[in-house]
């Protein structure tokens, strides 16, 4: 009985700290990404909103949004029409939840945990197609199937950037993965480093994937506003379309920190040599400061993403398709096969 | 259903991935990341004010003593926005023993920035220098109708005007009124 209470209070704990996660991160991000496109075309973004450089921007636009109202298309396919908003976000949440945050702060600690996330990621495609099908909207429908292609085409060559990942960790804890970069001899000298170096090229592909995982600039056909309006949202109203709106910057922060995980080397490693795990901190500490350093790589590899998406002019959708199975999946398949006999022979 | 059977839908190959395309990338990225770490110019317009330039033509000013009610530049405005009314009056002769003097009085000069595009005709048709640009911008109203400047107004406007930079070098010997 007292197992059953304390577990289920730490499943509330950890719901809420979830939560908190999520939001405060689509928020920090949301807010990012106005000013940083801002500044890269020569703007200053919102200025007003919360006296300091328009702060509150995103607190007033999600007020707004909640204001709107909920429309419902008539012939649109009611429930799964409500339904989609919700399913993209828990989706979203659930790649959030992967994530470890420090030596002990991660909400599951799985043996196949790089699995567990690339598959809920990949969950958040039905929700699109439920929103892009029930809308009962021509340009709702092309950008639901837009999405989908997409997001099929680019899981693979995701998936293939990490398999390389995980051939040289030999494991898929992340936890694992974290240790194993942290203790990293580039080359079998001394020098310690991430496997953004000796996976260099699964770290490519692994940002351009996670860019059109996130349907962002380059890679933003399923949204496409000179062509589909707003894609699957286009019929989405108000606290609905407030839902995608948060998944996408939630997203955007679990493909970060699935990153920076995976490649910069997670909570652990800080600079050649220096890793967390060599101060023998209490585990309590250890705990901040690991989520602190994670939260800068996150920070630096969200640079990235929004560095490209201010950059790049929208690809054609037969070129994104062509990208993908063409160039992108090869050379993943060649990665995977040079690390493995890497990993055997040295 | 025929003519969609023949319809032949052919790929063309894609241009050939040249060094300069990959190239290419990164000046994008080098430009929008320059432009990122570059000063901003963005004025924050209502707690900074803009400074324009000072021959910019932000609103027309009357110099009411100038006028003599001619005409001139409300009918060769565009717009029509000039209004302008006014009378004759005798004055006292300037010798003794005179005729009377007649001079013109302005009863109402109005000008509807409503309706002004801003030409500068009337500024540039006015034969005794009655009308001027002054850079002053700030005068948007809640309503259309106060968009209605009378001449007290107008001659404010005038008071703001920029001072003459002077003649060229030069221009006195031409006979230019100093």
């Amino acid at each position: 009985m007292w197992d059953a209470l304390q577990a289920a209070d730490w499943l509330a704990v950890k719901l809420i700290a979830l939560s908190f996660i999520v939001l405060t991160s689509a928020y920090v991000l949301g807010f990012g990404f106005l000013k940083i496109l801002a500044h890269m075309q020569h703007r200053v973004g919102p200025m007003e909103a919360g006296r300091y450089h328009g702060v509150a921007q995103l607190m007033a636009d999600a007020l707004k949004f909640m204001q709107k109202e909920d429309i419902v298309p008539a012939k649109a396919d009611r429930w799964v029409f409500l339904l989609a908003p919700g399913l993209v976000l828990g989706a979203t949440i659930l790649v959030t939840m992967t994530i470890p945050f420090g030596p002990a702060w991660d909400f599951v600690n799985l043996d196949v945990q790089v699995f567990v996330a690339l598959a809920v990621s990949s969950l958040g495609t039905v929700g699109v197609l439920m929103a892009g099908w029930s809308s009962a909207n021509k340009y709702s429908l092309m950008g639901g199937f837009r999405a989908v292609g997409q997001l099929l085409a680019y899981e693979l060559p995701l998936v293939l950037s990490v398999v390389g990942v995980v051939i040289m960790a030999g494991s898929m804890n992340l936890h694992d993965i974290v240790m194993a970069q942290s203790g990293f001899g580039l080359f079998g000298t001394g020098i310690t480093i991430p496997y953004f170096v000796p996976q260099a090229v699964a770290f490519g592909m692994f940002l351009i994937a996670a860019q059109a995982e996130m349907s962002q600039a380059p890679f933003d056909m399923p949204f496409a506003e000179s062509e589909l309006v707003a894609g699957y949202a286009t019929e989405y109203s108000g606290f609905r379309y407030l839902f995608f709106f948060l998944s996408e910057f939630a997203s955007n922060f679990a493909m970060a920190a699935l990153g920076s995980v995976l490649f910069l080397g997670g909570y652990s490693y800080v600079l050649p040599g220096v890793a967390l795990a060599d101060f023998n901190l209490p585990t309590f500490w250890e705990n901040f400061i690991g989520a602190g350093i994670l939260l800068g790589k996150i920070g630096l590899l969200y640079f990235l993403f929004m560095w490209a998406r201010s950059t790049y002019p929208r690809l054609r959708e037969d070129q994104l398709q062509k990208f993908a199975w063409k160039y992108l999946i090869p050379v993943g398949l060649v990665n995977i096969g040079v690390t493995g006999i890497l990993k055997v022979v040295a | 259903m025929a003519d969609e059977s023949e319809t032949k839908i052919t790929f063309r190959r894609g241009a050939p991935v040249k060094p300069e395309k990959i190239k290419g990338l990164f000046t994008g990225l080098a430009l929008t990341l320059r432009t990122m770490l570059s000063k901003n110019q963005v004025v924050q317009y209502p707690h900074e004010k803009e400074v324009p330039v000072p021959r910019a033509r932000g609103v027309i000013g009357l110099n009411e003593d100038n006028c003599t009610a001619c005409m001139l530049c409300a009918r060769e405005c565009p717009d029509w926005c000039i209004y302008i009314e006014g009378h004759k009056e005798k004055r006292p002769p300037r010798r003794e023993g005179g005729k009377p003097r007649t001079v013109q009085i302005l009863n109402r000069f109005d000008i509807d920035y409503g309706l002004c595009m801003y030409c500068g005709i009337c500024v540039e048709v006015c034969p005794f220098d009655a009308l001027h640009w002054s850079p002053e911008y700030e005068y948007s109203e809640l309503k259309v109708a106060n968009l209605l400047h009378d001449k007290e107004r107008l001659g404010h406007w005038e008071t703001t005007k920029p001072a003459q930079p002077g003649y060229e070098k030069g221009s006195e010997m031409k006979g230019a009124k100093k």
